[in-house]
């Protein structure tokens, strides 16, 4: 049982609209959240798992309807509460693909705690976060991931605490596995669901999303394309991280102090440009690559910034109860009598 | 020289020390040589939230009451007759509850003029006549013990510790308990550290010894074994009973049991008993906080498995909107409230029955879950199947009562053999149930009202549900007021129809003329039943029934309340049963109500239903 049982199934047999529902979708117009959706329903059959081993657990949001237009097995729960009870779910049930869908008010306000134990833990479980730095069904109140001074009706003469960077947080929490990417770039975003699917263990998704409602072109200068390669610094493993138009720019390190940051109009053969290594054993160096971005964006690392083996919960938990069963068969009548017993005869 | 035995039909002794005198480990062995003799018994563990409070103050008292017997009793006792003092303090802290006439054994070594001021005694009461009233047997415990330990290689503070030991070889032979299981304890526990092991076995034999040998006791006692059923006995503790009940019904269910739990007292020995059952296919988990472990909980039960969360009153408030959740997927889960005194952090280790109305309504919406409680140490197990029945039957939450004294309190119990358990049906859905090949999640059956389970996996059911308001058959969202309407009053529906799997309520009135009718729930079945067979060897009349079922209350009730001139509902809380009674059937019950924290006294309950029974 202990081992996770992944059936191979041709990759051809299901189509992106197999998992579409008959629900009608209810997000705004030009929301962000269709571009996801439609990626992940495209995504999905290259997963090469059959349907009814897919399910899908969203906590409470705009985002959280998720798992209402897939046709998978699916759970709407509660706000905050989606990574605690995918874990359950998970580590009960190891054959199965489990996949999170949050909020950064979901996942970092109210879930904060079960979010931050999920990625420590480290179950088989796939969080897909999708961040628009807003409240969407609350109707636009700032989130933990707003930056300060957002003006919004909770906050009239500007926000005043300090967002999270949810890169930097879910490495500090031992994250397995941390990626970045866009709800309009399909290609980029099924190509980090890809990597975060083939990932044992906890992986942590930012998706930047659009609320067109609420916070509008909140990402805009990473879309446009008069600025977008501007700061957009794209993460590939085994490749030296250059970026901007014709590859001028690059993530160096400083060889006396070792510290990262980004450095224009860097020579062709600079030794001193970063390759990057997303299985570098040390958080130390994903942490830093996180801290190239402000809340501004300038300077938005894409892709796999992490992505460590290490032992999964689910996998644990599984063999301690293979080990328990080898060392001896479960006996119901033995464990209710139990040591001590005395008889008493008629 | 032969010394005197003389026959009792009952008694309780009281252990009293401080905490790190081990007065648990010696009321729990002195309990295992009891049951094992074959005498009928029942604990009290009594001891302070704080793991080591501060030594040799009233704060600091831990003790143990165990009431034993020769023929079949109901309660750990209302009062000591054999108090054992193993310091001022603990002398002081349970004097109070000792009648006149009753032996006290104090450890005289740790009377010194500090240690009794500690206490807060103005003057030595082994001195100053103080305890004229009581049988006092003055021992030096302590240096007793050291001198019988001196041949052994262990530190002076080692042997100190080896008093309890001594205590209880004393208190062993003054009952002629047998010695040997104490005995293979000791050299078991202290495997690693043959040393102790001899000093602990030395000194509990010198215990023994000492009341053989010394002039001062002069008396022995004997009590017979008490002729209980033709069976195999163990004894066992609320908490373990209810470990057992879970496994043996997820057994007898063919599920996988997930326990997602965070620590808290009296429940956390839940947990850790189930953590040692994994090869019966349990899974534990211990969770960063109490949301996050029914979370899991319910995500497991998603999955096909049976999902159980264990807590107290703190920790379900914070489980109280994923109770909701559960009660709105319909899927099923065990959530099992060890009650404990509150509001708050409240009195941790002592017991309480203040969370019905929680467990009941503590919830945002129209949200009813069943509720079911034990009524014994042992009757956690049966209580504990019964809750899974009802969960996975009718695809609901339910909620397992117990408390404190149910906890860690303990009786010996007729092990059941496993065919004689009940077995339960999970029924997944495995096939479509829906026109032209569809899943209808919410097509209940006509009978339970039940839902289908569908578990993941199951090709050709997937399907999502949610906590927002689902539409009746298709589970899709919906928001339309008469579907809403229709499916709060069918959630109501299905957790009232329970009621129609329930036996009749068991009335006991062994006259049948009884004017008066004493209803309880939960731990106060004991003490309720020993008041009523005072009040009957008085000559009086008075009928007893205990409810197992909250919610709902079994269909026969409200006609056995009004068969009744009055009606009293003892318990441990300001009146809630009492309330839901007065609503549900407007019957005029008289409430008895005390929040010590502790059980009532059968005596005390004697009384007021005499002066219930002379009134009518
Ligand atoms: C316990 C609880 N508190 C508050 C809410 C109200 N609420 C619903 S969604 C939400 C915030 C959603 O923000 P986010 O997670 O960023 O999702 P988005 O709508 O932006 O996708 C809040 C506060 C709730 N549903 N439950
Ligand atoms: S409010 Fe914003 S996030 Fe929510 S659906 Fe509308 S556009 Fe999308
Ligand atoms: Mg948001």
């Amino acid at each position: 049982m202990s081992e996770p049982v992944r059936r191979e199934i041709p990759v051809t047999a299901l189509k992106a609209k197999d998992f579409k529902t008959d629900q009608e979708v209810r997000w705004c117009p030009g929301c962000g959240d269709y571009a996801i959706l439609a990626a992940v329903q495209g995504f999905m059959p290259e997963l090469g798992v059959p349907k009814e081993d897919i399910v899908f657990v969203s906590g409470i949001g705009c985002s959280s309807r998720f798992p209402y237009y897939m046709n998978t097995y699916g759970m709407h729960s509660i706000h905050g509460r989606a990574p605690a009870i995918a874990t359950g779910l998970a580590s009960s049930r190891p054959d199965l693909s489990v996949w999170v869908v949050t909020g950064d008010g979901d996942a970092l306000s109210i879930g904060g705690n079960h979010l931050m134990h999920a990625l420590r833990r480290n179950a088989n479980l796939k969080i897909l976060l999708f961040d628009n730095r807003i409240y969407g069904l609350t109707k636009g109140q700032y989130s933990p991931t707003s930056e300060v001074g957002k003006i919004t009706k909770s906050t009239p003469m500007g926000s005043l605490d300090s967002p999270f960077n949810p890169i930097s947080l879910a490495i500090g929490a031992e994250a397995s596995f941390v990626a970045r990417t866009l709800d309009s770039d399909r290609k980029h975003l099924q190509g980090v669901l890809r990597a975060a699917a083939q990932h044992e263990g906890t992986a942590l998704v930012q998706i930047y999303q659009n609320c067109n409602i609420f916070n509008d072109g909140a990402f805009e200068l990473l879309k446009d394309a008069d600025t977008r390669d501007d700061w957009t610094i794209r993460l590939e493993h085994g490749q030296p991280i250059r970026f901007g138009r014709d590859d001028v720019k690059a993530v160096v390190r400083d060889p006396a102090t070792g510290s990262i940051r980004v450095e224009e109009h860097v020579a062709a053969d600079d030794p001193r440009v970063v390759v990057h290594d997303a299985h570098n054993a040390d958080p130390a160096y994903a942490f830093a690559l996180s801290r190239l971005s402000g809340t501004d964006l300038r300077y938005t690392p894409m892709g796999v910034f992490r992505s460590v083996e290490r032992p999964t919960y689910d996998r644990l938990l599984n063999d301690q109860l293979d080990q328990a069963r080898a060392a001896a068969e479960p006996d119901l009548a033995g464990l209710l009598a139990g040591g001590d017993t005395w008889t008493v005869y008629q | 020289m032969q010394k005197e035995v003389k026959r009792l039909d009952r008694v309780v002794i009281r252990f009293a020390g401080d905490s790190g005198d081990g007065m648990q480990l010696t009321g729990d062995r002195f309990t295992a040589e009891t049951a094992s003799f074959g005498n009928d018994l029942s604990t009290l563990p009594n001891f302070p939230a704080e793991i080591r409070a501060p030594a040799g103050t009233v704060l600091g008292v831990s003790s143990f009451q165990l009431h034993f017997a020769d023929h079949d009793i109901m309660t750990p006792g209302d009062a000591p007759d054999v108090l054992v003092a193993m310091n001022p303090a603990a002398l002081r802290a349970n004097q109070g509850d000792l009648p006149a006439g009753a032996t006290v054994i104090v450890n005289t070594d740790e009377f010194t003029t500090r240690s009794v001021a500690k206490a807060g005694y103005a003057s030595n009461p082994l001195e100053d006549g103080s305890l004229s009233q009581f049988q006092v047997q003055a021992v030096p415990l302590t240096s007793t013990t050291v001198r019988a330990l001196e041949e052994f290689d262990i530190s002076k503070k080692d042997a100190e510790r080896a008093k309890n030991m001594f205590a209880l070889g004393l208190l062993s032979w003054m009952y002629n308990r047998t010695t040997e299981s104490t005995i293979t304890f000791l050299q078991e526990k202290f495997a690693r550290k043959p040393e102790i092991a001899a000093a602990n076995v030395a000194a509990f034999r010198a215990g023994y010894n000492y009341g053989d040998t010394t002039e001062a006791f002069a008396v022995s006692y004997e009590i017979a074994p008490a002729p209980l059923p033709a069976g195999t006995y163990r004894n066992i503790s609320g908490n373990p009973a209810l470990a057992y009940g879970l496994i043996a019904a997820a057994q007898r269910a063919g599920l996988e049991l997930f326990l997602g739990a965070y620590p808290i007292t009296p429940a956390s020995d839940i947990l850790h008993e189930l953590a040692k059952h994994k090869r019966f296919g349990v899974r534990t988990f211990q969770a960063e906080d109490e949301i996050a472990g029914i979370g899991a909980a319910l995500g497991a039960s998603f999955g096909g498995g049976l999902g159980v969360t264990t807590s107290s009153g703190p920790g379900i408030a914070l489980k109280s909107e994923t109770i909701g959740l559960a009660v709105s997927l319909e899927l099923p889960l065990v959530i099992c409230d060890i009650q404990r005194g509150g509001p708050s952090t409240g009195l941790p280790t002592k017991t309480e029955q203040s969370d019905l109305l929680q467990a009941l309504f503590g919830r945002n919406g129209e949200a009813p879950v069943p509720v079911v409680a034990a009524k014994s140490p042992s009757d956690c197990f049966y209580a504990a199947m019964e809750a899974v029945r009802i969960a996975v039957t009718y695809r609901t939450p339910v909620f397992l009562l117990s408390d404190g004294y149910l906890a860690n309190g303990s009786e010996p119990w007729q092990v059941p053999s496993v065919d004689s358990l009940p077995t339960i049906e999970p029924g997944f859905i495995r096939e479509p149930n829906g026109p032209d090949g569809t899943y209808l999640p919410y097509l209940r059956d006509a009978e339970t009202l039940a839902r289908p389970w569908a578990v993941p996996g199951t090709p050709g059911l997937e399907h999502r549900i949610g906590g927002i308001e689902k539409a009746d058959r298709t589970g899709a969202i919906s928001y339309d007021p008469d579907n809403h309407d229709f499916m709060v009053r069918t959630r109501q529906a299905k957790v009232d129809g329970i009621a129609r799997s329930l036996p009749p309520l068991e009335v006991d009135d062994p006259t049948g003329d009884a004017k008066v009718l004493v209803l309880g729930w939960g731990s106060t079945y004991g003490p309720i039943g020993a008041a009523c067979r005072r009040v009957r060897r008085a000559g009086l009349s008075v009928a007893q029934a205990h409810l197992r079922h909250l919610n709902p209350f079994p269909d026969d009730l409200g006609e056995i309340l009004r068969r009744y001139d009055r009606v009293v509902v003892p318990e441990m809380n300001l009146g809630q049963l009492g309330m839901l009674l007065r609503a549900k059937y407007l019957v005029d019950v008289i409430g008895y109500n005390q929040v010590r924290g502790l059980p009532f006294r059968a005596a005390e309950l004697a009384e007021v239903f005499k002066g219930v029974i002379t009134d009518v």
